[in-house]
C-alpha cells in the first residue's frame, strides 16, 4: 500500500494552522442579529409570568422569544438515527425549566450588548418546585419532572416519565444468581462514576441565513448534519427541501456536538425574519447548559472458581442522564454491550438498571459512550477479585479474556436501544496487546510498587473493547467524480471533526484509485451537496463511512475502465493508476482519457455514489498500561507514563490513529484523576468555567507510549476498524489499579483526586 | 472611538467602544483566526503577540493596544508554514482550535528562550490548551521545529 498505512499529512492541518477562515463563527454574516438566551437560575420551576414590555423598547430589539411562540412538539435533541432511541421529552422552549442554565426565553438583538441590556430588563416569575438533584432518590420522587403529557418514547425503551424513569433494561444470560452460589470466590463491589465536561474549545455555535432562493442555510459547529436538518425540520415544521445544513470545519466534538443547542431557536428566528441570525456559546453556557457524561452507580458482583476461571458477571447499572434523555438507553446498554464482553466465558452475565431524570444538566453522548464507565467498574472489579482469589491480575485476564475467532453471546443480545447482531471476533489481538504492553511498561519488573521514600512507584493496567458504528442502522456513502486533467473530487457526509477523516477518507479513494493524495479534493458535510451519512458517532467513521468510500472508489475504477475500453478498442485495459495500456501496448494517460471525455468525443461526467451499512461493528481492542508515582505525603500522583498497545485492524493513517488513542487517553485520565462536574446544594453548576474546571494541561502529561498491532479486519476498508473512542475507556481502572497497588487502598468513586487518596492514606494508618 | 494600532505590519484604525476587548474587534475586522475558548483567560486559543509578546486578546482592552505592534498567525506565514509542517509529520493537527494560538506563541518562545528543554517548553506553553491531542505529539513537533536553525 502506497498511501493507505503510510504517513500522510493531513489534508487540513495546515491551512487552519496558517489560520484561514475555517470554523462556524469565522463564517457568519457579519450583520448576524445576535441570538441570546435567558437561562433558569432554579434547578426546577414552573414559568408563571414573563414581563419583557420593557427589553422590547429597546432600540435594537427585535423580539423576545418564549414558549408561547412554538407549538408544542416535543423532540429528542440526541442526535440520533430515525427513530431515536431517545425519548421525545424537550420542547423548543417550555413552560418548565428543568435544571439551572435551562432555557428561560431568547432575545433577539442587533448586537450582544443589546441582548444583554434586555436580558436584565425581563421579569420573570417563577413557581418553584422541588428539585431531585440525587439520583438515588429519582425513582418514584415526589416531583415528576417530565410530567406533561406529550413526552413520549419512539418504540419502547422502558420510559415511565412518572416515576422519573427515562429508559430501563434488562438482560440475562444463563442463571446469574445460581452460578454465583456455586462459585468458589466472590466479589460484590459498587462504584461511582462522575459527569464529565467535553471541554471542545470551540464552543457550540450556529448561524442561519435564507439566500436568494428563499431557503434556510445553516452553519453548524455539529458532529450530525443530516440528522441536524431532519430534526430542525421537524421540531419547526419547515419542509426538509427548504433547509441546507453545512458543516464547516469544527473544533473539537467528543460527542458534545452530536446533539442540538441553539440551533432551533437560531434557525426560528432567521426563517421567521428573513434576516441572518447567530449564537455563540459562552463557556459557561457549554459547561452549564450542553451536555456531560452521564454519572453513574454500578454494583457488580464477580464469581470465579478457585483455579481462577470466572464464572458470573452481575452487572447492575443505575445511570443518571439529568433533566432530558438524550442518549438515556444506549449509553446505558454500551455499559455492557461493550465492557461485558471482554470476559466472554463465563457461564451467566445479567446486565440491568435504570436511567433516571434528575434537575442536572442533562447527560448525552460523549466519548467512549458507557464504556469508560462500565470498563472502570468491571475492570477496577477484576482486579480486586484477583486479590481475594491471590491470583496475578494479568494471569487470570490471559485466562479468561475475549480471543480470536471466539464471541459472546451479549453481541446477539444487545446493540444500540435494540437487540444487536451476532459476530465472531475475526480480529482480537488482546492476548498480543497483553504481551506487548507488559514489555514496554517493564510490568515484570514494576509490578505491584517500588518504594522509593518519600514517593511509591507502581503500576496499574486494564483492557477494553468499543464498537466500528451502529450494524444495519447507521449508514455512511460518498461519491466520487473524474475531472478534466485526472484529478477526483471525493464527496462524503461524513463529518470531520477534528479526528482527521477528510484525510483517512481521502486516503482510502487514493489507495484504490492507485493515485496521490493531491489528485483527490475532498469535501465533507453539506446536505446540498454531498451523499447522506449518519455523522460522526459510535466511532462509525472510518469503518462504515470508509467502506463507502471503499465501494465507491472501486466503482470509479470500473468507470474509468469502461471509457478506456471503449476508446483503446480494447476488452483487455491495464490500468496503473496513470496510464491505461491495452494488450497490444497502446496507451492513453487519465489526463488525456479524462481531457476527452469532458470535451472531446462522447463528453459525459463520470461520477459513482455509494453506500455502505454495516452488517457488523467489529470491535477494537486495546491493553493500556499506567506507571504513576504517588507522593506520601500529599497524595498526589504524577503520571510517567501511559502505555497503550491497541488493536484497531489496518491504521489508514498510523499518526492519526496515534492522535486519537492520545487524545483518549488523556481525555480519560482527566476523568480518572480531577475533571468533575459539581453542583452546589440547590443544584447551580459549580464547575462552570475553565477556572474551576481542571482539564489536563500539558504539564499533567509526560509521556505516552501509543503502539499499535499487527491486524487485519477483513470487513474493514484495507482492513481497519475504528480507533476513534477505544483510547479513552481504560485510564480510570487502570489508574485506580495503580493506586492499589502502590498503596492496598481501593478507590471506587472517580475521581481519584490527591485528596482521596491522601484521606485513605490516613484512614489506612489509623486503623 | 477610534484606536491606531499595527497589525501584522499594517496600520489600522479600529472604530471601537471603550468596553470592547480586542478579541472581538479583531474578529469584526476579519482576523478570524484569533478564536474564542472561554469566558476566564484559561484557553489560550486567542493568543496575539502584542510588541513581540503573546497575550490572550480576551483580556486586553482594544484601547489598551493603541500604538502596538499586534501580530496574528497571519503575519507570520512563513513561520507558520513550517511549524505546520512539522505538526503534519507528527499528526500534531487534529481539530485544529488551538493552533494558530499555538503556533503563535511557539514562535515567540523560539525568540526567548535559547535551546529550552522540554521541561521549559512545556511551562511556556501551558497556558495554550489543548483538549483533542494529548500534547505529545504536539510537543514533538515543536522540539523538531526549535532544532530546525534554517
Ligand atoms: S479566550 Fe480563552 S484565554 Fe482568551
Ligand atoms: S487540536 Fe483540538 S484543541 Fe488542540
Amino acid at each position: 500500500m502506497k498511501v493507505v498505512n503510510n504517513l500522510t499529512h493531513s489534508v487540513d492541518g495546515l491551512g487552519i494552522l496558517k489560520g484561514r477562515a475555517a470554523y462556524t463563527d469565522d463564517l457568519a454574516d457579519k450583520n448576524s442579529l445576535i441570538v441570546k438566551v435567558l437561562r433558569s437560575p432554579h434547578a426546577y420551576a414552573k414559568i408563571v409570568k414573563i414581563d419583557s414590555e420593557e427589553a422590547l423598547k429597546l432600540p435594537g430589539i427585535e423580539m423576545v422569544l418564549t414558549h408561547k411562540d412554538f407549538s408544542r412538539v416535543p423532540f429528542t435533541r440526541a442526535g440520533q438515527g430515525y427513530p431515536e432511541p431517545s425519548p421525545h421529552d424537550k420542547f423548543v422552549l417550555d413552560e418548565y425549566v428543568r435544571y439551572v442554565g435551562d432555557e428561560v426565553l431568547a432575545v433577539v438583538g442587533s448586537d450582544l450588548a443589546v441582548c444583554e441590556e434586555a436580558l436584565a430588563l425581563i421579569k420573570v416569575e417563577y413557581e418553584l418546585l422541588e428539585p431531585v438533584l440525587d439520583f438515588e432518590k429519582a425513582i418514584d420522587h415526589k416531583s415528576i419532572i417530565h410530567p406533561e403529557p406529550e413526552a413520549h418514547e419512539m418504540f419502547p425503551i422502558g420510559f415511565e416519565p412518572l416515576r422519573n424513569i427515562a429508559a430501563s433494561y434488562h438482560m440475562h444470560v444463563g442463571d446469574v444468581e445460581k452460578t454465583l452460589s456455586e462459585c468458589d470466590v466472590v466479589i460484590e463491589e459498587t462504584f461511582f462514576t462522575q459527569a464529565q465536561a467535553h471541554v471542545m474549545l470551540e464552543p457550540h455555535t450556529v448561524n442561519a441565513r435564507m439566500d436568494y432562493q428563499e431557503r434556510l442555510v445553516i452553519y453548524n459547529s455539529t458532529q450530525t448534519p443530516y440528522h441536524m436538518r431532519r430534526i430542525i425540520s421537524q421540531g419547526l415544521n419547515i419542509p426538509l427541501s427548504k433547509i441546507r445544513v453545512i458543516k464547516p470545519r469544527v473544533g473539537g466534538g467528543f460527542g458534545g456536538k452530536q446533539g442540538i443547542h441553539g440551533e432551533m431557536l437560531v434557525a426560528y428566528v432567521t426563517y421567521k425574519t428573513g434576516k441572518a441570525a447567530k449564537m455563540v456559546y459562552t463557556r459557561k453556557e457549554v459547561f452549564e447548559s450542553s451536555y456531560t457524561r452521564h454519572p453513574m452507580k454500578m454494583k457488580v458482583t464477580l464469581g470465579a472458581d478457585k483455579s481462577g476461571v470466572l464464572k458470573a458477571i452481575d452487572f447492575h447499572c443505575l445511570s443518571d442522564t439529568g433533566a432530558y434523555g438524550e442518549h438515556a438507553l444506549t449509553v446505558f446498554m454500551v455499559v455492557g454491550s461493550k465492557v461485558l464482553p471482554l470476559y466472554n466465558k463465563v457461564d451467566s452475565v445479567r446486565f440491568y438498571g435504570d436511567v433516571v431524570y434528575t434537575n442536572h444538566t442533562p447527560a448525552g453522548a460523549y466519548r467512549g459512550y458507557g464504556a469508560i464507565q462500565g470498563n472502570f467498574a468491571l475492570e477496577s472489579a477484576v482486579d480486586m477479585l484477583c486479590v481475594k482469589l491471590g491470583m496475578n491480575p494479568i494471569e487470570f485476564r490471559q485466562l479468561n479474556m475475549m480471543k480470536e475467532t471466539e464471541t459472546s453471546p451479549i453481541f446477539e443480545i444487545m446493540g444500540e436501544g435494540t437487540a444487536g447482531t451476532a459476530m465472531i471476533m475475526e480480529t482480537c489481538k488482546l492476548e498480543e496487546c497483553v504481551e506487548k504492553g507488559m514489555k514496554l511498561i517493564d510490568w515484570n519488573d514494576k509490578y505491584p510498587s517500588k518504594d522509593m521514600g518519600n514517593k511509591i512507584k507502581s503500576v496499574g493496567m486494564a483492557i477494553a473493547m468499543q464498537g466500528s458504528g451502529i450494524p444495519y442502522i447507521d449508514m455512511g456513502s460518498a461519491t466520487i467524480k473524474l475531472n478534466d486533467d485526472g484529478f477526483y473530487n471525493l464527496l462524503v457526509g461524513a463529518t470531520d471533526i477534528g479526528q482527521g477523516s477528510d484525510t483517512v477518507l481521502a486516503q482510502i479513494a487514493a489507495e484504490v484509485l492507485m493515485t496521490t493524495m493531491d489528485k483527490i479534493v475532498i469535501y465533507s458535510s453539506d446536505t446540498d451537496l454531498t451523499p447522506f451519512d449518519c455523522g460522526a458517532y459510535a466511532s462509525s467513521t472510518t469503518y462504515v463511512s470508509g467502506n463507502a468510500v471503499f465501494k465507491a472508489a472501486n466503482d470509479m475504477l470500473e468507470a474509468i475502465l469502461v471509457e478506456a475500453r471503449r476508446i483503446l478498442k480494447s476488452k483487455e485495459v491495464e490500468f496503473d493508476g496513470v496510464l491505461f495500456t491495452n494488450e497490444l501496448g497502446e496507451t492513453i494517460s487519465l489526463i488525456d482519457l479524462s481531457n476527452e471525455i469532458t470535451y472531446s468525443e462522447d463528453q459525459k461526467q463520470l461520477s459513482v455514489t455509494s453506500s455502505y451499512v454495516g452488517h457488523k461493528s467489529p470491535p477494537p481492542f486495546m491493553a493500556g498500561f499506567i506507571e504513576i508515582d504517588i507522593d506520601k505525603e500529599t497524595g498526589e500522583v504524577d503520571i510517567v507514563n501511559y502505555v497503550s498497545v491497541v488493536d484497531c485492524g489496518t491504521t489508514i493513517n498510523p499518526k492519526l490513529a496515534e492522535g486519537q488513542v492520545d487524545g483518549g487517553i488523556v481525555q480519560g485520565l482527566g476523568m480518572a484523576m480531577f475533571e468533575n462536574v459539581q453542583y452546589s446544594k440547590k443544584g447551580a453548576l459549580i464547575s462552570n468555567s475553565l477556572m474551576t474546571y481542571k482539564i489536563p494541561t500539558r504539564v499533567d502529561i509526560n509521556n505516552l507510549t501509543t503502539v499499535f498491532v499487527d491486524s487485519y479486519e477483513e470487513s474493514g476498508p484495507f482492513g481497519a476498524k475504528s480507533v476513534g473512542e477505544i483510547g479513552i475507556d481504560t485510564p480510570p481502572a487502570a489508574l485506580a489499579n495503580a493506586v492499589y497497588n502502590a498503596l492496598g487502598i481501593r478507590i471506587k468513586t472517580l475521581p481519584i483526586t490527591a485528596e482521596k487518596i491522601l484521606l485513605a492514606i490516613k484512614a489506612k494508618e489509623r486503623n | 472611538m477610534k484606536i491606531k494600532m499595527t497589525v501584522n505590519n499594517q496600520v489600522k484604525i479600529f472604530e471601537c467602544e471603550p468596553s470592547d476587548y480586542l478579541l472581538d474587534t479583531l474578529r469584526n475586522n476579519n482576523y478570524v483566526s484569533v478564536r474564542r475558548g472561554c469566558d476566564t483567560t484559561n484557553c489560550g486559543v486567542c493568543t496575539v503577540l502584542m510588541d513581540g509578546k503573546p497575550v490572550p486578546s480576551c483580556s486586553v482592552l482594544t484601547v489598551q493596544a493603541e500604538g502596538k505592534q499586534i501580530t496574528t498567525v497571519e503575519g507570520i506565514q512563513e513561520e507558520a508554514e513550517k511549524i505546520g509542517n512539522y505538526f503534519g509529520e507528527e499528526g500534531a493537527d487534529q481539530c485544529g482550535y488551538c493552533n494558530p494560538s499555538l503556533a503563535l506563541t511557539v514562535y515567540a518562545m523560539k525568540k526567548e528562550l535559547v535551546n529550552p528543554t522540554i521541561k521549559e517548553v512545556k511551562k511556556y506553553l501551558v497556558g495554550n490548551l489543548c483538549r483533542c491531542t494529548g500534547y505529545i505529539s504536539q510537543e514533538r513537533a515543536i522540539m523538531k521545529y526549535l532544532g530546525d536553525k534554517s
